[in-house]
């Protein structure tokens, strides 16, 4: 014999009472909790991750512009370095060719020097050599002459100097 | 070593917790045997004087009375998992406030306490109150007119059992002066389907299920509020107590849940998924908890069908033109198959999304309440009611860690019946308001 009756499985017919209270009682709690506490926390979440994000954005735009200084400072250093090496480069250039131009104009000028002075001696020889040529010859003259005053007899005598001094043309 | 020594202490403890609520029970009811064998003197006299016309036919008594020999499993569970008009902690029952509508009577407001119920037991009304008795913790009321408004002294109550159509029907009757009085239950909307129906009266009681969902719902707005301020309060700063620990939470239903199925609304249903999520966690979880009440509200089909109708009226509210066209009309398909088999699909499709919601948490967290009451029924069954000690703890080294297990696993069903819930609904939402250009399967 059962003594046990009155409990049935009841949980799978739904009561109105408790249809009703469940709800009132989840549209409370949804419109409540979820308007004074689920979105503050949600935005309040949204913001906080925003903000890390931000952040986060801002230190890796922070990094590549710091990155992009460095490039920049590193760029202008070694253009430096090349300005001064060209720099170097071209005043080694311009000392070097005006040693150079000084050279060859001192050397054009030696050889114009030594021109001149070679024309000068040839000029002074030429000279010399004229007037050892006429004293030569003006002696040679007298010479010939008291020699032919004494000696000089015949006409053979006479012919044969003519032809000599002819011989002797100072070329 | 040190631990061994703690699971001993346990392992100790629990049993004896477990045997000091087994026992009592026979305590009590054999104080109180003696005038239970003259109400059942009486009854049986009133049983031979009337003669039931049911097949089987029992004497008057209340539930408490009878010194229980033998241990009915499917009862206990059956009696623990449905709503009750007292709250129970432990054995021990407390009156809650009824609120009862009936169409000759009108309302009636008044506490349970009324009914004289068993303080320890199993909460059988030993007065009837304008009609209404308490009986198994439940509200029923008297159809006969006969019977007297206001307080009435019962005898207790009976049962037959007749067969109606091949169906097994259980009525209930109360005993006042020689009578028996048939009880109705109180009006269900599930139209008959499931035993149920509209009877003579409505129930709108604070009944355990409606305490502890108000309970609940206050505690859950509290730590919120709290949680809320936190975040204003300290927007800069790393979370810390309660907020830690809802935040991965939260962040979970944010980012697995809403934001995958409703794209960029999420923001808009954020609050409702969360509402959704926390309440059945919360109320799954509290209905673990033993002794302290065991509300098996989430499994009981009004909660889900109540939830269920709040997701559906929400995705209906919230579909859009290319939604319904899809249902009513879907592109691209031959009209006659439109007509024939798909149009009709869909539009089942519509109500049997939110069915299938309903039935999944109330199946999912009744099944596990009632595996760990026939777990725990073991203690009963082998202790014979607590007629041997031995037995019972010899059942106990059976159900004990059995208990455990599925305690565990139940832990782990709360969670995730509740994510499950907020998921589905969240892919029904996100299904409903997926615009066009967004259609590629």
């Amino acid at each position: 014999m059962d003594l046990f009756f009155l409990a049935d499985f009841n949980v799978s017919r739904p009561g109105i009472g408790l249809l009703l209270w469940t709800l009132v009682i989840f549209l409370l709690f949804w419109g409540i909790v979820g308007k004074f506490a689920f979105k503050p926390i949600k935005d309040s979440l949204k913001k906080r991750s925003d903000d890390i994000q931000a952040a986060l954005d801002e230190a890796k735009n922070a990094k590549e512009e710091m990155a992009k200084l460095n490039t920049d400072n590193q760029r202008l250093l070694s253009e430096a370095r090349e300005e001064r090496a060209k720099l170097l480069r071209e005043a080694k250039l311009t000392g070097d060719k005006l040693i150079s131009e000084a050279r060859d104009k001192a050397k054009e000028e030696a050889n114009k020097i030594v021109i001149d002075a070679r024309q000068e001696i040839e000029n002074q020889k030429n000279k010399a050599i004229t007037e050892v040529k006429n004293q030569v010859g003006q002696m040679s003259i007298d010479i010939a002459e008291k020699l032919i005053r004494q000696q000089m007899n015949s006409p053979e005598q006479k012919t044969l100097v003519d032809k000599l001094v002819n011989e002797i043309k100072l070329s | 070593m040190k631990d061994l020594r703690k699971f001993l202490v346990y392992f100790t403890l629990i049993p004896a917790i477990a045997i000091m609520f087994a026992f009592p029970a026979t305590g009590i009811s054999q104080q109180t045997t003696e005038n239970h064998e003259q109400a059942t003197d009486h009854a049986m006299d009133t049983t031979k004087m009337e003669g039931h016309e049911g097949e089987e036919s029992h004497a008057c008594h209340f539930h408490g009375d009878i010194e229980e020999t033998e241990f009915d499993a499917t009862n206990t569970a059956y009696h623990h998992i449905a709503d009750a008009n007292v709250y129970s902690i432990g054995s021990f029952n407390f009156p809650l406030p009824c609120i009862l509508y009936s169409k000759g009577q009108g309302m009636d407001m008044f506490s349970s306490k009324k009914f004289d119920f068993e303080f320890y037991g199993h909460g059988d009304g030993h007065k009837a109150y304008n009609r209404y008795v308490l009986t198994e913790s439940q509200v029923k009321h008297i159809v006969d007119p006969s019977f007297p408004l206001g307080e009435a002294d019962l005898e207790g109550f009976t049962h037959d059992v007749t067969t109606v159509d091949g169906k097994t029907i259980t009525n209930v009757y109360a005993c006042f002066q020689g009578k028996h009085y048939l009880l109705e239950a109180q009006s269900t909307a599930d139209g008959g389907l499931f035993g149920g129906g509209l009877t003579s009266f409505y129930d709108f009681s604070i009944t355990k299920n409606v305490l502890s969902m108000i309970l609940i719902s206050l505690l859950l707005g509290w730590a919120f509020f709290g949680i809320a301020k936190a975040y204003r309060n300290r927007a800069t700063l790393a979370p810390k107590g309660l907020q830690s620990l809802v935040e991965p939470i939260f962040l979970f239903i944010q980012d697995e849940v809403a934001k995958p199925f409703l794209g960029p609304k999420w923001e808009k249903f954020l609050p409702m998924l969360c509402a959704l999520f926390f309440f059945i966690l919360a109320l799954n979880l509290f209905g673990q908890i033993p002794f302290l009440g065991g509300s098996n509200v989430t499994g009981n089909l009004a909660v889900t069908a109540v939830l269920a109708l709040v997701a559906f009226v929400v995705v209906t509210i919230n579909g859009n033109k290319h939604y319904w066209s899809h249902i009513v009309w879907m592109p691209g398909v031959p009209a006659i198959i439109k007509i024939l088999i798909l149009t009709p699909v869909e539009i089942l499709g519509v109500f049997i999304k939110p069915f299938t919601l309903m039935l999944r948490l109330f199946a999912n967290i009744t099944a596990g309440h009632i595996v760990v009451l026939s777990f725990v029924g073991l203690i009963f069954v082998f202790g014979k009611m607590g007629q041997s000690v031995a037995g019972a703890a010899g059942g106990f080294l059976v159900a004990a860690p059995l208990t455990m297990f599925i305690m565990a696993i139940e832990l782990l069903v709360a969670f995730i019946q509740a994510y499950v819930f907020t998921l589905l609904v969240a892919s029904y939402i996100g299904a409903a308001t997926e615009e066009h250009h967004a259609e590629k399967h």
